[in-house]
């Protein structure tokens, strides 16, 4: 009996060892935004007062008044948005399509050339720049949109994600809008795409989230700051203003609240289009 | 690179839920090729893909043969001139040696904290869903914000780690100025901003585990600490190696946190490879040689995915 007392209780302290552990890692790990979001509200002399303060104590909006004002914040916010929702709806529309021949249209060599597809998923990024980079500059696109979006409307990882869940549709629900007289297209598009949701709005969200964090990129083809991206206007940023902390963590919460905003409602998308496009940072 | 296994991995480990049948037997309407029609279907992709991928692997393969500055018309054969210098270039073994440093420094302690912190929240705990977000939330956001709320953390005089080491008693470091802590920052931010993709990955990994073999050690009498050595860690050592690659790949391909949180510095102690390919790329115009540089992290991470490729499918066949 007292053994049994004494293991319930070791289980008990064990239990609150685990959850106080868990709870203060979890804490540890976004504290890092906490103190941008609480930074972002201070002014300049609290920024550089040491030992630094936690809360705000003069509670201000001037940092940001200074991002989307002097900084042009607004603008580089306008441009990301823009890019990000273009290669979104693009690369619905054009994995879609190739999804669906890949999955349910017979020809020659299809096996061939979808694993040959996946296969330009291996190669990183840094190989393919230096050509894309020439391309662009040869169609007289750097600097543009186009640059930013075109690159971008065709994605292996999309195509895949669609193709597997279409497969997974029963194939009756087809054959029988074919009897009706339905096209290929019409099918895709009445039938496959609406049942399909939860795969495009995992692909959805991960390119939006792919697209609007993307840093590298833009620095290659970006050259005049009315075209820079959210993430690029940030980098530049932070070299102009090297200590002005306040207006720099008044930038990063602007570059940072949409994906976060979206992560907290729509969570399972994000893992799961992270998860399985293994990306890293 | 990391993608397709990835992909195949988590898919066929029912990720998406159905295991999809073979699409061989019953394509489409039977007996005719629809050839015109899927490439009607296929084309936008095919034409992006051919332009922006396919042609660019060809032609910074052939440019790593010759040298050019982007902005001459001439494109001069050199051989193998291009990687000689690459392998005569001090620069690049520093750059090559400061990569691996990186990719050793948060590779396993990255590994470690996902595994653990998967298996805690594996456990019987409150409030697993919004601990999983939390520890999710550094991959979500972008790495140039992170790295700028990560300076300002290590920022020397007037930083939170710097007034948190001496307020428990120990010395102030110059993160900016020292190469062996901008190094180690580099190491810290990069094992906070990733390990929560590895924390998925291992979560997925855990929960293929069935439950009955830890319901059996336990009339047996084991304890956690048992239960963890002897039954989670060897059943869970086809996902772990497959992380680990993940892992290794990911963190040979590091550039926009190197670029925001130290630019390469302090005197190039934290230049990476994919940064060294950056410079020549994009301040030089070095293209040729550039791309030299590209095809060796091609063949570096080709080894490594295929691989990995080989690990994935002993997984899947093992796991059944």
């Amino acid at each position: 009996m007292t053994t049994m007392i004494a293991h319930t209780s070791a289980r008990r302290i064990k239990s609150v060892l685990a959850h106080t552990v868990i709870y203060v890692a979890a804490a540890a790990t976004v504290m890092p935004f906490v103190w941008m979001i609480l930074s972002s509200f201070k002014d300049l002399g609290e920024i550089l007062s040491f030992p630094p303060t936690w809360w705000p104590e003069n509670f201000t909006f001037e940092n940001y008044k200074n991002a989307f004002g002097a900084a042009s914040f607004g603008r580089f916010y306008a441009n990301s948005l823009f890019v990000a929702s273009a290669v979104t709806i693009g690369q619905l529309v054009t994995c879609s399509l190739a999804a669906y021949a890949f999955a349910r249209m017979r020809f020659r060599g299809r096996n061939v050339l979808f694993y040959l597809f996946l296969g330009t998923m291996m190669v990183p990024i840094h190989v393919t720049m230096i050509p894309s980079f020439m391309i662009l500059h040869w169609a007289g696109w750097i600097d543009t949109y186009a640059a930013l979006i075109v690159p971008g409307l065709a994605s292996a990882f999309g195509t895949f994600l669609l193709r597997q869940f279409f497969l997974s549709i029963p194939r009756e629900l087809e054959e029988a809008a074919f009897m009706d007289g339905c096209s290929r297209f019409g099918v895709l598009w009445r039938i496959i795409l609406p049942l399909s949701k939860p795969a495009l709005a995992t692909l959805a969200i991960f390119t939006f989230m792919a697209v609007f964090n993307d840093f590298i990129w833009a620095l290659i083809v970006l050259n005049t700051e009315e075209m820079y991206t959210v993430q690029l206007g940030l980098a530049i940023f932070r070299d102009r203003y090297a200590t002005e902390w306040g207006n720099l963590m008044a930038g990063s919460v602007v570059a940072t609240l949409p994906i976060l905003i979206v992560f907290f409602f729509a969570q399972k998308y994000f893992i799961q289009g992270i998860t399985l496009s293994g990306l890293k940072g | 690179m990391s993608k397709t296994t990835a992909i195949a991995q988590t898919i066929d480990a029912g990720a998406i839920g159905v295991r999809p049948p073979k699409p061989g037997r019953r394509a489409g309407l039977p007996g005719r090729s629809q050839l015109p029609e899927a490439l009607l279907f296929l084309s936008p992709t095919l034409v992006v893909v051919a332009v922006f991928i396919v042609f660019p692997i060809a032609f910074s393969f052939y440019l790593s043969f010759h040298e050019w500055n982007m902005f001459s018309a001439e494109q001069a054969f050199v051989g193998l001139d291009n990687y000689a210098r690459l392998v005569t270039d001090p620069e690049f073994w520093a750059v090559f040696r400061h990569t691996l440093v990186y990719t050793v420094g948060t590779v396993p302690v990255n590994m470690a904290l996902a595994l653990v912190v998967a298996v805690v929240l594996n456990k019987n705990i409150k409030g697993r869903k919004i601990l999983r977000a939390a520890f999710f939330t550094p991959v979500i956001v972008s790495t140039v914000a992170a790295a700028v709320i990560w300076r300002w953390i290590f920022d020397p005089n007037l930083g939170l780690f710097n007034y948190a080491m001496s307020a428990v008693g120990l010395p102030v470091i110059n993160w900016a100025n020292d190469p062996t802590a901008a190094m180690a920052s580099l190491i810290i931010v990069g094992v906070w901003k990733t390990f929560g993709i590895n924390m998925v990955l291992f979560a997925a990994g855990l929960s293929a585990i069935p439950v009955h073999y830890y319901e059996a050690a336990e009339i047996d009498g084991a304890g956690s600490l048992q239960k963890f050595w002897r039954i989670t860690v060897p059943l869970l050592a086809p996902t772990t190696l497959f992380i680990l690659v993940l892992s290794i790949i990911g963190s040979f391909q590091v550039f926009d946190l190197v670029y925001v949180l130290t630019y390469g510095g302090p005197l190039g102690s934290t230049k990476v490879l994919v940064f060294y390919l950056y410079e020549y790329a994009f301040k030089f115009f070095d293209m040729g040689f550039a791309s030299a540089v590209a095809y060796l992290l091609f063949g570096v991470l080709f080894v490594l995915t295929l691989f990995q490729i080989r690990l994935f499918r002993e997984h899947v066949y093992d796991a059944g």
